[in-house]
């Protein structure tokens, strides 16, 4: 059982659950997203509400992972190291929110809605993944810019 | 301000929310990672050896949830006025940013904000406020 959820089965499960989540919160259409985003119209608070439901169980269970040393399956964990906060966090997170708010979706949501066959979402998905190659190709040319000058 | 109680869910967004924090518990105490949807997709860009099943199988999760919602609940509500060329801007901007800050609104949001994280906070202040200000450019200043 071990081994099977070492490869890959409790990846899937716990995509398919933080799925299923998404679409039963809302997170899964993008005129709702808007609706929230939406402060200064007729707004709907429906994702205060999803956030507070995930960050009260998040609390809980981060407490006890920063007291861990290993995870369930026995190797390491993995907790973020970076407490940085630079212009790369910000101006990225600034990019994030006008894409968020131009179309409505997250990256989690709109994999989602790509796996129920939404036309818009395999488009919006098409841009996200060309977006993020954009940021590998950009941090390659900038690692060997760094190794050239040393 | 005014709220728009006709699309208002409250208790079904705080369940579907308890369900993104179980699996972000489930995801760091089993898995020991932060349950991050850009940081996952984003590493098969560059894949390692070793670590590239586990991303795939988790993004099969995501894809596979459709289905099992639809047979336990039917359809859900989509409602998507933005056009074609606004969806692929839309995209281009949120795999940049995300990228290059590190994550989006699971991996800091739910997740950083869970773990009292400073950066993350500041991260989501960012995207949200954003968000705000773009939805208010669209439906109020230009539209």
């Amino acid at each position: 059982m071990k081994r099977i959820l070492e490869h890959g089965l409790s990846e899937f499960l716990i995509g398919l659950l933080f799925g299923f989540g998404l679409i039963l919160s809302g997170m899964t259409d993008p005129g709702k997203v808007i609706g929230f985003l939406d402060l200064f119209g007729t707004w709907d608070p429906s994702l205060a509400f999803v956030m507070g439901g995930a960050v009260a169980v998040g609390v809980v269970a981060f407490g006890l992972a920063k007291k861990r040393t290993a995870n369930v399956l026995g190797s390491a964990m993995r907790l973020p190291t970076s407490d940085d906060i630079d212009a790369r966090l910000i101006l990225g997170s600034v990019l994030f929110g006008a894409g968020w708010g131009l179309a409505g979706f997250c990256p989690g949501p709109a994999l989602v809605s790509l796996g129920a066959g939404q036309d818009k979402a395999v488009v919006f998905v098409v841009g996200m993944v060309l977006g993020m190659l954009v940021f590998e190709v950009l941090e390659r040319r900038k690692a060997k810019a760094i190794a050239a000058a040393a | 301000m005014l709220i728009d109680w006709n699309h208002f869910t409250p208790w079904l967004s705080l369940a579907g929310g308890i369900l993104l924090g179980i699996a972000s518990a489930l995801f760091i105490l089993v898995n020991g990672r932060v349950l991050g949807i850009s940081g996952i997709v984003g590493g098969l860009l560059s894949p390692k050896a070793g670590d590239v099943t586990w991303r795939v199988a988790f993004v099969l999760g995501l894809l596979a949830a459709p289905m099992l919602y639809a047979s336990l609940r039917g359809p859900w509500a989509v409602r998507i006025d933005a056009g074609w060329g606004t969806v692929v801007a839309a995209g281009l901007l949120v795999g940049i940013g995300t990228r290059y800050a590190s994550g989006c609104t699971s991996g800091h949001g739910v997740c950083g904000l869970s773990r009292l994280s400073p950066r993350s906070l500041v991260a989501t202040i960012c995207f949200m406020a954003t968000g705000f200000l773009v939805v208010y450019v669209v439906r109020h200043a230009i539209g």
